[in-house]
Formats: C-alpha cells, sequence, structure tokens
C-alpha cells in the first residue's frame, strides 16, 4: 500500500495485467508517442496526460500501438481484436471524439453478442477522458457516461478516486464484455492510498462512502468527492447525509439506491452529464417508480444547465455541480428555504 | 495454377449452393413470409467462392449486408442460416441477428454488417489478432463500391498499412452503392486509392471463379507473408435489386438479363472445367441435384422450426451483468 496518483493507479492496473495476460494489449493515439518524431525519442508521452508512461519501454511496440489519428478505424480494430482473441484496451484519449467512431461502438462491438445469439465474447476495454473543470472547452469537456448508458451490451464505469480506478480498471480488463472506462481529468493528480497488488471491484455494487438519516446522495466520478465535502459541511449544521458512489452506470445497482432512499425519503442527484436523459433522470424515475412512498419530498437534481460545456473559467464555474451547490440542494430536499445558486 | 480436384468441386458446389439459396429467397421473400430485409448476392458467387477457397477456418472474414454469399462460402451451415433468416430459434444466431447479422465465429466469420462499411476496421482488428497471436491466418474484409468511400474504410486502409496488417480488402464493385452509380460516386480510381495508401491493387472478373481465385490466392499469400495489406478490386454484377423489391427503375432495361446471359459466373465456370477436362458434367449435375434438396430441405425446416421464446429477448445481451 502507498500513495497513488489517480493516473498512477491507472497505469499500475494496465501494467500489471498485461504482465498477467499477453492477449492484453493497448492501443490509441499517442498511447506512447515519438514514432516518426525526429528526437528518435520513443515513448515520448505516455498518453496526452501520462497514463499509459513507460508500457512501451515494458512491453514493446507488438502489445502497445500508437494509432493514426483515425478513431473509426482503431476503436473499430479494437472490437475486431476483442471478438478474434485480444484483450484490447483502447484509449480514445476525449470522449468527445466518440463522435468519429460511435458507430464501432454503438452498432458493432456493443451488439456482436446479441446480434450473433450468444456465440461472441468482446472482452474491450475503451478509456477515455471526461469531465468539465480543465477550461477545456465544449468539444474536450462532456460527460458523456449517459450516452453509453442508453446503449444495450456496453458496460460504463466512472471510477471516483485512485484506489477505485485501479480495482475497477482491472475488473474491466478481465470482464468479458465492452467496457467504457472514463476518466475525469480534473482528478489525474489526486492522491490516495492504493494497494500495490492487483485487486477488483466488481461492476455494479455501490460504494456507501458514508451513511446519514436524514438524506441519500447518489453522485458520479468525480462529483462524489464533492458530495463529500458537501456533506462534512452539512454535518455540522446537523443535516446527516448518505452518499452513494454507484462505481457502474452500467450495470447500475438499483438495489442500493432504492434501500438508502427507503431509510432516508429524501434524495439528492449529483450528475455532471448534461440534465436531460442523464442519471439524474434515470435515477429519479427509478425513485418514482418504486421508492414513491418512501419520498419526504420532491427529488433534487444537481446538474449543469443544458448547454455545451463553456470555455471563461467564470462560465465553467457556473455550469458545474460544484460544493456549494450541493449543499443547497440537500438542504431543499430537507424542506429548508434556501436561495437558488446559479 | 493448379487447382485440386476437391477444391474445384466444392467451389461449385458453393457457388451453386450461394445461387440457388438466392433464388429461393427470392422467391419466398415474394410470398411474404421472410420478415425483414434480405439483400441478395446472385451473379456475385464466384467472388465470394473465389476468395475464400484460399482461406481456412482460421482466417477471419467480415461481410456487408449482402452477407449470404459469403457465409456460405466461408462454410457457415445452410439449414441454419435459412432458419436464421425466418427469423427461428434454431438459427445460426437464435433468430436474434436475421439476414444481415449471420456469424459463426468457429468458421471465422465476423458477421455480416448492417453498416456499410462496418467491417473494414473489424478486419483490421482480426488481422492484428492474427499478426499478434502469430497464427499465420489472415483478415479478409468484403465491402461494395458503396463503402469504398465511406470513412471507416479509407481509415483502414491507413491503418492497415501503418500497422503492416495481414489483411486483405476485396472490393466487390457491383456499380451501385444502393441506387446510385459508382461511376457518379467514386471520385477518382480505387486503384489510386490502393497506391495512395501504399497497398499492392489487383483486379480482376468477378464473374470468373479462376480469376478470382487466382488474384485472391496472390493477394493472400502477400499478406500471410508478412508483406503487409493488399486492395483485390472485384468487377461484377448485382442481379436483384439493392434489397427484394426494389424494382431497380435506376438500371437500363437489359442490363440485368444481359449479365445473366453472358456473365453467368456457373456457366463460365462448367464450361471451363468440361471443355478443359477438369471436371465431368455429370459430376455437375450430381451437385446441382444435391443443392437443390438441400436447399429445399432448408426451407421446409426453417418454416417448421420453433420461434424465439420470450426469455431468448433478455437473453445473451451480456456474457455477465
Amino acid at each position: 500500500m502507498s500513495k497513488k496518483s489517480f493516473r498512477q493507479a491507472i497505469n499500475e492496473a494496465l501494467r500489471q495485467e498485461m504482465r498477467r495476460d499477453p492477449r492484453v494489449i493497448v492501443m490509441g493515439e499517442d498511447v506512447a508517442g515519438g514514432r516518426g518524431g525526429t528526437s528518435g525519442t520513443v515513448d515520448a508521452w505516455g498518453g496526452v496526460l501520462g497514463v499509459t508512461k513507460g508500457l512501451l519501454t515494458e512491453f514493446g511496440e507488438d502489445r502497445v500501438l500508437d494509432t493514426p489519428i483515425t478513431e473509426a478505424s482503431y476503436i473499430g480494430a479494437a472490437a475486431g481484436a476483442a471478438a478474434t482473441g485480444l484483450r484490447p484496451v483502447a484509449e480514445l484519449m476525449f470522449v468527445d471524439f466518440v463522435g468519429c467512431c460511435l458507430d464501432q461502438i454503438m452498432n458493432q462491438a456493443a451488439k456482436f453478442r446479441y446480434m450473433f445469439g450468444g456465440k461472441a465474447r468482446t472482452p474491450l476495454v475503451i478509456r477515455a477522458m471526461f469531465g468539465a473543470g480543465f477550461n477545456a472547452a465544449a468539444q474536450h469537456s462532456q460527460a458523456l457516461y449517459p450516452l453509453f448508458t442508453h446503449i444495450p451490451g456496453l458496460k460504463v464505469v466512472v471510477p471516483s478516486s485512485p484506489y477505485e480506478a485501479k480495482g475497477l480498471l482491472i475488473e474491466a480488463i478481465r470482464d468479458d464484455d465492452p467496457v467504457i472506462f472514463l476518466e475525469h481529468k480534473v482528478m489525474y493528480d489526486d492522491e490516495e492510498e492504493v494497494p500495490d497488488e492487483a485487486y477488483t471491484i466488481p461492476f455494479g455494487e455501490a460504494n456507501l462512502t458514508r451513511e446519514g438519516d436524514d438524506v441519500t446522495i447518489v453522485a458520479f466520478g468525480r462529483m462524489v468527492k464533492l458530495a463529500n465535502e458537501a456533506a462534512d459541511r452539512l454535518e455540522q449544521q446537523g443535516i446527516s447525509c448518505t452518499v452513494i458512489d454507484p462505481r457502474t452506470t452500467s450495470p447500475l445497482d438499483t438495489d442500493t439506491i432504492l434501500d438508502c432512499v427507503g431509510d432516508t425519503g429524501r434524495l439528492v442527484i449529483v450528475d455532471e452529464s448534461s440534465p436531460r436523459c442523464n442519471m439524474a433522470a434515470d435515477i429519479s424515475a427509478l425513485v418514482a417508480e418504486h421508492a414513491f412512498d418512501a419520498l419526504k419530498g420532491p427529488i433534487r437534481r444537481v446538474v449543469p444547465p443544458h448547454t455545451p460545456v463553456p470555455f471563461a473559467s467564470v462560465l465553467e464555474n457556473l455550469y458545474l455541480p460544484s460544493v456549494e451547490k450541493i449543499e443547497a440542494a440537500v438542504k431543499a430536499a430537507m424542506g429548508h428555504r434556501v436561495p437558488e445558486i446559479a | 495454377m493448379q487447382i485440386a480436384r476437391e477444391t474445384l468441386l466444392r467451389s461449385y458446389r458453393s457457388m451453386r449452393t450461394i445461387r440457388d439459396f438466392e433464388e429461393r429467397l427470392h422467391v419466398e421473400f415474394a410470398t411474404g413470409e421472410i420478415p425483414g430485409f434480405v439483400h441478395l448476392y446472385c451473379g456475385e458467387e464466384a467472388s465470394g467462392v473465389g476468395v475464400c477457397a484460399n482461406l481456412t477456418d482460421l482466417d477471419t472474414i467480415a461481410s456487408t449486408h449482402r452477407g449470404h454469399g459469403h457465409c456460405i462460402a466461408k462454410g457457415v451451415e445452410v439449414a441454419g442460416m435459412m432458419a436464421e433468416i425466418y427469423g427461428r430459434q434454431t438459427g445460426v444466431c437464435r433468430g436474434k441477428g436475421g439476414s444481415m447479422h449471420i456469424a459463426d465465429l468457429s468458421r471465422g466469420m465476423l458477421g455480416a454488417n448492417g453498416i456499410v462499411g462496418g467491417g473494414p476496421p473489424l478486419i483490421c482488428g482480426a488481422a492484428l489478432s492474427h499478426k499478434t497471436l502469430k497464427n499465420g491466418a489472415v483478415a479478409v474484409a468484403f465491402y461494395g463500391d458503396g463503402a469504398s468511400n465511406e470513412g471507416t474504410t479509407l481509415e483502414s486502409l491507413n491503418l492497415a498499412s501503418v500497422w503492416r496488417l495481414p489483411a486483405v480488402f476485396v472490393l466487390e464493385d457491383n456499380g451501385y452503392g444502393e441506387a446510385t452509380g459508382s461511376s457518379y460516386a467514386c471520385a477518382g480510381s480505387q486503384k489510386a486509392r490502393a497506391e495512395g495508401f501504399g497497398m499492392p491493387y489487383m483486379e480482376c472478373d468477378g464473374t470468373d471463379f479462376f480469376a478470382v481465385h487466382q488474384a485472391a490466392g496472390e493477394a493472400i499469400a502477400h499478406a500471410r507473408a508478412g508483406n503487409g495489406p493488399v486492395m483485390l478490386h472485384v468487377h461484377l454484377a448485382r442481379w436483384y435489386g439493392h434489397f427484394e423489391g426494389d424494382a431497380m427503375t435506376y438500371r437500363a432495361a437489359g442490363e440485368v438479363a444481359a449479365a445473366r446471359a453472358d456473365h453467368d459466373c456457373l456457366t463460365i465456370f462448367r464450361t471451363r472445367v468440361t471443355e478443359a477436362g477438369l471436371l465431368e458434367g455429370t459430376e455437375l449435375d450430381d451437385i446441382d441435384s444435391a443443392v437443390r434438396d438441400e436447399i429445399e430441405s432448408a426451407v421446409i425446416a426453417a418454416k417448421q422450426a420453433p420461434l424465439p421464446e420470450a426469455a431468448d429477448l433478455l437473453a445473451d445481451v451480456y456474457v455477465r451483468y
């Protein structure tokens, strides 16, 4: 056990799985970097934010493949390789680039098994960074996990910390279905204690990061941290919260959510993705249908407005959920009269 | 190149099976008993069979929406295909894929594909598997002139060259992407495209089994030897519409009749092998008769086969969920 960053935890998961299973390969744009460059430096980047640094040196160019900037062909190749004996981990760099290769994910990889009558296995992992807070603007900041969650055949993972990232990524690589693994780009330098050895965290089993009596907060990815900070503040004001990190949006641990709402009677959902048809909407429908009688008041959603992600910090901060917005939403759920935070 | 007698007999049977399978589907579709869309491969048999005669079960192919011929050529079982097209539980995909998604990975058949240009990226991946696992196999993407313009295809030509993959891109050019002529939709030349991506370009008459077999043999040998990808441009004609029910108002009167009369790959094959004394006409007659029976049995069995059950709806979305 030692302190590791989100970036190191992911790198270690990849490294340990590549050592364990020679069928695991890594591919993507600049996952090594440097080929064809004039300096002659190989492994120049290790991914645009250095997450795959050092893999080329250890595993060689047969297993760490730089791709041209052609998402459709290499994501499709990853799907085809997965269906024919390899276990590829393809990096899509920014999840926003899924616009260039959605067919290969949505119509090919996700559907092979069902269309082919159960005969195909597609052990594919697509890693991508997501999320706002980096001034990366509208085409590099989206939180698109609801888009993948909508597609039957895909599993979708949104880790909330370094510990979670390592265990969930190893689980993803060992899983026999296509998995979309989404890393919040603002979290790469977050650190916490992470075991040195390989371990897995099962999909579809939510983590309760704290338990309380008054309000259930469901949060995804980086929002888990914000939700816990809000819960700390609320604790001091006499409001105790349960915070649920579902870890995966598909499968979704609906039992834990319903149980907690049954206990607290109040629900706040914190979701960084665009508000229409997102996880907050999905979970609201779930609770309205199955735990309506337990609710003591309206469900509150802390979500961005229905706009693209803006560039300027002042706008991006307005756009994103924040500790203050979560705190206000919890108080509103408690029936307090609170001023709305823009 | 001398082709083994067994290969000739097997290839003729395969072409005849495709022809009868498709002609029968044409008839049966008109009765309304077959659900969904059906895209027929009639007239193009020598292409799929000529290519696949150079492959083993270890080699992978990806097909198109017009995939029945590639499936049969790659050895997918005919009765299971027919049952699939009828939406039956006994179908190769348990009635959940249909005509456009027939696949059999145990035969190296990575699926027909409902998306134009869907296959080439997948074939890059299959070729990458073969290369990484060092199993000596190759991967072949069949794609049409319509798909030749898809970004996925062009990206795949590039990726296959960059990674020097054991892949062959078989462009089946029947002159039409749905109802639009390739002379309108394909800019430049396919040869220049292949050369632009740094891979050898070959072309052949897709109605001549021997021409396809020869060219595909060379292309596949090139890829199998680790020399990188090849594009094989096969010229052929589609005898039916884009899909069944297409009145083909975009084609000149007599175009299809001329193709049937003068460019029937089965007739060409029969003439060639009997005149050269490679096979006896009676041997071919026997195959014709056996195939007729096989297709008849497949249709009867498909019509009598059980329909999928409610539980099938929820099965096999995931390996585990």
